[in-house]
């Protein structure tokens, strides 16, 4: 386990920076382009965590415990999220047995 | 800080009545525990507040303002909320214990001095309305409404955390102070990340506030919401999205003026002119107040564009001007629809021969919102000029006072509707409660443009 440890402090900050800015990018990405609600929202889940990754690297890199308890507010909040938005998601599918969001064209854009 | 005590309490008190039946209860109970809080608030001004809770909040006079208008405004709506939600759901409790604890959401979004807080406070607020827009479980628009706003808040929540980290990686701390210590102590070799972030700052609260081209949401969420609710998120929630913005441009900001000022810019004109053009061509009234509220956003832009002392004055001025007027307009509204079953600008022809007091307050409204002297805007929008003339952005001055003309034609046609046109129809009713508001509200309108130094003053 130690070498593992050590393995990972040896990859450079800048690769934890692509690494997320490309997983955020994908993230951005899918809620752009799908339209399944369902999927759009997981693509969110992706940039929530994108986000998460970044901070534990920052958090290790400056040696300061804040980024990691920053985390555990992001993952608190995302579950919060994730109940309300699977309830509105339950709500819709219940009145018009689609979860796509273009059948969500009533009020215009 | 109690404030924010008081109102957490207050929203579990709530419920709880909700869950004994105490229907009669939560209207004054509600009333009680807010006037509660915004006492708590307002005895807290010129405390020589210091950081509380290791750093993470600052109850200093901004925070008590802007949570003061907030707690008022939202008193204002409830009071309207009178006989509305009974109509509407048959759980009522729950639609006063989610708006205070948005509110208490708010608190902590005006009130923050470190950036979890503000993520924090952004999402209780956010939650919160997410679930109050789509609260008419059974109403399609309801439902599109609640599944737009919440997507989208969602995504613009990712951007803002984007950038809250990379300002995290490149100064290494999330507090306001050590932030501002990063920008002044090393001006010229300020990394890229921390550009980075800020860019994605100002996405993620652009999306928050529905300033152009992040706007997009904004106009459907309004108008598929229930009414009452339009008017907590257009007004409310609106002020509080400026205020959270305005703290971190004001402490942190400041010294990278020249490089955040072109986009901002660029956003400000562009909300302007989308947000009063696209109001012009509205038939619902309802709809026409969502575009002028995206068109408020623009002028209340103004106040970061041309940061300084002065800023915090007239964004508090401008948006209790703007809450106020945009409640009685509402409120007139929640009863036009009620009898007439529609919110075009058609239903409010001759409305003036049968109400003339409503039609009063409304038409005071209009010409606030509109900013014609002797109201509440025409003053928020002098602050706003004012402090950009000396900065000596004349062509934005220019371009804000053709949307200014711009937006006088709008708001005037439903004066226009009330007065001068003549249709078949019988007395709206008015409880006392609506009553009460509508005089309140357009009393405060008058006596703040006529004695603006009431609270002109402020800071």
């Amino acid at each position: 386990m130690e070498n593992v440890t050590q393995a990972m402090q040896g990859v450079p900050l800048n690769h934890y920076i692509l690494l997320s800015a490309i997983v955020f990018a994908i993230g951005v990405m899918g809620v752009l382009i799908r339209r399944n609600a369902i999927i759009i929202f997981m693509s969110v889940e992706l940039m929530l965590n994108a986000v998460n990754l970044l901070l534990t690297a920052f958090s290790v890199h400056h040696n300061d415990a804040s980024g990691q308890v920053f985390v555990f507010f992001i993952m608190a909040l995302a579950a919060a999220e994730v109940a309300v938005g699977l309830a509105i998601i339950v709500m819709i599918y219940r009145n018009t047995h689609s979860t796509d969001i273009d059948v969500l064209n009533k009020l215009k854009w | 800080m109690n404030t924010l005590i008081t109102l957490s309490i207050l929203a579990i008190v709530v419920l709880y009545l909700g869950l004994f039946k105490a229907k009669k209860a939560l209207l004054p109970v509600t009333m009680f525990g807010l006037a509660a809080a915004l006492g708590l608030a307002v005895i807290e001004w010129n405390s020589n507040a210091v950081p509380i809770y290791s750093g993470m909040m600052l109850f200093d006079n901004f925070a008590v303002a802007f949570s003061s208008i907030c707690i008022f405004s939202s008193m204002l709506i409830l009071l309207v909320s009178k006989d509305y939600f009974e109509r509407i759901s048959e759980h009522v409790a729950e639609y006063y214990a989610i708006i205070i604890f948005a509110l208490a959401g708010i608190v902590v979004m005006v009130s923050y001095h470190n950036l979890s807080m503000l993520f924090i406070g952004i999402e209780i607020m956010s939650l919160s309305l997410y679930i109050l827009a789509g609260i008419r479980k059974k109403n399609f628009a309801s439902n599109e409404a609640a599944l737009k706003y919440f997507l989208m808040g969602a995504f613009s929540t990712g951007f803002l955390l984007f950038g809250i980290t990379l300002l995290y990686g490149a100064t290494g701390s999330f507090d306001l102070l050590e932030i501002k210590q990063y920008v002044i102590s090393n001006p010229t070799i300020i990394s890229p990340l921390f550009y980075g972030g800020l860019l994605l700052l100002i996405i993620g609260l652009g999306f928050k506030v529905g300033v152009a081209p992040f706007h997009f949401w904004a106009p459907d969420v309004y108008e598929g919401s229930p009414t009452l609710i339009t008017a907590f998120m257009s007004t409310v929630v609106k002020t509080a999205g400026f205020a959270a913005f305005l703290r971190i441009f004001l402490i942190c900001f400041a010294p990278l003026h020249d490089f955040w000022m072109p986009p901002l810019l660029v956003m400000t004109v562009a909300t302007l002119f989308i947000g009063n053009i696209t109001a012009l061509y509205q038939h619902s009234f309802k709809r026409m107040l969502t575009y002028s509220s995206v068109s408020h956003a623009g002028y209340m832009m103004f106040a970061i564009i041309a940061l300084g002392t002065a800023s915090v004055n007239a964004v508090f001025v401008y948006a209790t001007a703007y809450s106020i007027a945009s409640i009685i307009a509402f409120a007139v509204l929640i009863l036009v629809k009620r009898q007439t079953g529609s919110d075009s600008f058609d239903s409010f022809n001759g409305l003036a021969k049968r109400n003339p007091f409503m039609a009063f307050t409304l038409t005071v409204a209009m010409l606030s919102l509109a900013g014609i002297p002797l109201t509440a805007g025409f003053i928020g929008k002098f602050m706003m000029f004012s402090s950009a003339l000396s900065e000596y952005h004349i062509w934005l001055i220019v371009l804000a006072v053709v949307n200014a003309v711009i937006g006088i034609f709008y708001y005037l046609r439903v004066v226009v509707a009330m007065y001068f046109k003549d249709a078949e129809r019988s007395i709206v009713a008015e409880s006392p409660f609506f009553k009460v508001v509508l005089a309140l509200s357009a009393i405060i309108t008058i006596i703040l443009g006529i004695y603006p130094g009431v609270i002109s003053n402020l800071f």
